[in-house]
């Protein structure tokens, strides 16, 4: 170490760049020092503390832990109905935006325009979507149930119905988010050499066997990625669930999620210690599941595909 | 006869393929109608009359075209504020970033330091860290900013950042992605361009400035626009940190055509059409720099 650093400091023009290169980072170092390294610190010490912004914070040891996980039901709610939101999610948007790449993945006149077509929801704002999708879903006048209305079936009462409101949103989240994972796909495909499906071809493979025997394996890092990325963005959601519960988490707590949870602890009834305690089990979860996700990205690299 | 066996075979075979063109093409239609469908009964809704809105059985296609809805969100809810303060916000974030993120980026890629690889994992680290986790902390910070909405400078007695364009601003000011896609760019650009240009004279700053800059312009626009509708797009910071009528951003905005029982649905989706258009517009004209901004990092706000 120390001889690496006078390696530097000891030539004059090599240190010169050195310096220069200290000035040019030293924003973003200190910045990103100043509000996420400290923070993630912080947050730690308030998650033993009884915290409410305005007067000092009271260490309270693992007091709010231990509530949470013994004591809140709402906690486990939440924490139920956030897994409840991915493991809908993901594998429907997992199988239509490969379905999508596959389809789109060749050369025919018109194709950029379904591809922008489905890559609209991507750019659109959560809360645009969910204001767009609230006017679909609605009771009485809402598209879904006036089509619905053309068979004789309904009104559904989509949002507000306990046990409904939370597929409900899903499914507008899968919309959502097709497009931003067929990207993904796309470029994946085009990675595959060709010469795999023309041997396949040769040796009289059928289309479903070139996709179980050469597409989907050679997409697993890709698949991969994509569902870590999924539950990492999937279990931090809330958005979409505070707007679409037009910010209650309802009805009956049926939408509140750990995000949900977290911002009504800290913003609606300042318990910030508290919040800063679930906020760091999240952090637990979601940190484990992106040092799995380095490894296997370390893996996709060394590996080649 | 053989050839006309051939040609039968042939044609047999363009007709299977001309109907599969066509199957193929039905099922593209099918989902871009899924995909773009609500995107237009939004549009639609928007300019028709409450009387059709709100009809039984059904207006379709609206029979009036007005723009009373439009006129509504901007006169009587003062969302032509809100645009002013998302833009405003969202113009100066994409200013800083592209700054300090390609200077950073810059001596990432092309300068020899001391402890450059360890400091390049640790904010390859903090990437991990979600937001929810620091929001509480910077909030904080935001409260106690010495010197601000009547704090003293130990940043006690007032309320600091909170309801104002900086607080508003200073969580976007730079997002550590940017370096790693401006990284990525500048080393592929050759040196022998700044050893020339050293050679000439040229200091660090300059050949940042005068070679590396103009050279990155794509990867630039890229970066630049995913900075400007993630900010644009948040909802939650702003939720946070305003409190006034007159700090609320567009996304905000939105909320308040609703109360927990009544929506009023024209102003709203006219509203929700004028948030979402000029990001869709950007979007149109930059497609290529969007997506290579998720194909290269995998990212997305």
């Amino acid at each position: 170490m120390l001889e690496s650093w006078r390696y530097f400091w000891n030539n004059p023009g090599r240190r010169r760049v050195m310096l220069m290169a200290y000035l040019f980072i030293a924003p973003v170092v200190l910045y990103v020092f100043v509000t996420s390294f400290i923070p993630m610190f912080t947050s730690l010490y308030l998650s033993f503390t009884r915290y409410n912004a305005l007067s000092a914070a009271k260490w309270i040891g693992l007091a709010n832990y231990r509530d949470i996980l013994l004591r809140d039901t709402l906690f486990w709610r939440a924490l139920r109905n956030t897994v409840q939101y991915s493991l809908e999610v993901l594998p429907v948007n997992i199988a239509l935006s490969l379905g999508l790449a596959i389809l789109i993945n060749r050369k025919l006149r018109g194709i950029t325009l379904f591809r922008t077509l489905y890559y609209l929801p991507v750019v659109t704002s959560a809360i645009a979507v969910s204001m767009i999708w609230m006017w679909l879903y609605e009771r009485n006048l809402g598209l879904i149930n006036l089509l619905l209305d053309q068979f004789g079936i309904g009104p559904v009462d989509w949002l507000g119905k306990p046990g409904l409101a939370l597929h409900s949103i899903a499914a507008m989240r899968v919309w959502k988010g097709i497009g931003w994972n067929m990207v993904i796909y796309l470029a994946g495909l085009q990675g595959i050499p060709q010469y795999l499906y023309e041997a396949a071809m040769l040796d009289g493979a059928s289309t479903w066997q070139q996709f179980r025997k050469i597409t989907w394996p050679m997409l697993k890092p890709v698949t991969y990625y994509v569902i870590t990325m999924g539950l990492i963005s999937t279990l931090q959601a809330f958005t979409e669930l505070y707007a679409m519960s037009r910010g209650t988490g309802g009805p009956l707590d049926s939408t509140t999620t750990i995000g949900f949870l977290i911002y009504q602890q800290a913003f609606q009834y300042y318990e910030m210690g508290k919040a800063s305690a679930i906020a760091f089990i999240l952090f637990v979860a979601i940190f484990a599941l992106s040092l799995i996700n380095v490894k296997f990205f370390q893996s996709r690299v060394e590996g080649g595909v | 006869m053989q050839t006309k066996v051939a040609r039968g075979m042939q044609i047999r075979e363009l007709g299977a393929e001309a109907l599969k063109k066509v199957l193929l093409y039905a099922g593209l239609a099918a989902v871009g109608v899924v995909m773009a469908g609500p995107f237009l009964w939004m549009l639609l809704s928007s300019f028709k009359p409450d009387l059709e809105l709100f009809a039984y059985p059904p207006v379709w296609w609206p029979k009036h075209f007005m723009l009373d809805h439009y006129r509504y969100a901007f006169l009587n809810v003062s969302f032509g504020r809100y645009f002013l303060n998302s833009f405003l916000v969202a113009a100066i974030a994409t200013a800083a970033n592209v700054f300090f993120t390609s200077l950073a980026g810059y001596a990432f890629a092309r300068l020899e330091f001391f402890g450059k690889n360890a400091i390049f994992f640790l904010l390859l680290g903090t990437m991990m860290i979600p937001s929810q986790v620091t929001l509480i902390p910077v909030f904080i910070i935001a409260k106690r900013f010495p010197l601000t909405g009547g704090n003293n400078i130990l940043g006690a007695g007032g309320t600091g950042l909170i309801d104002s364009y900086g607080g508003l601003l200073f969580p976007y000011l730079i997002m550590v992605f940017g370096v790693f896609l401006v990284r990525q760019f500048f080393m592929s650009i050759p040196r022998d361009l700044d050893d020339a240009a050293r050679i000439d004279g040229a200091s660090e700053f300059g050949i940042y400035w005068r070679i590396c800059l103009p050279l990155s312009r794509p990867v630039l626009a890229t970066l630049a626009i995913f900075v400007f509708t993630n900010v644009w797009d948040d909802f939650l910071w702003p939720l946070v940190i305003t409190n006034s009528e007159k700090m609320r951003t567009v996304q905000l905005g939105l909320q308040i055509f609703q109360s927990q029982f009544l929506v009023n649905w024209g102003p709203l989706m006219a509203a929700t059409v004028v948030v979402t258009l000029p990001v869709l517009m950007v979007f149109m004209l930059g497609q290529k720099y969007f997506i290579r901004g998720i194909a290269t990092t995998g990212l997305k706000g």
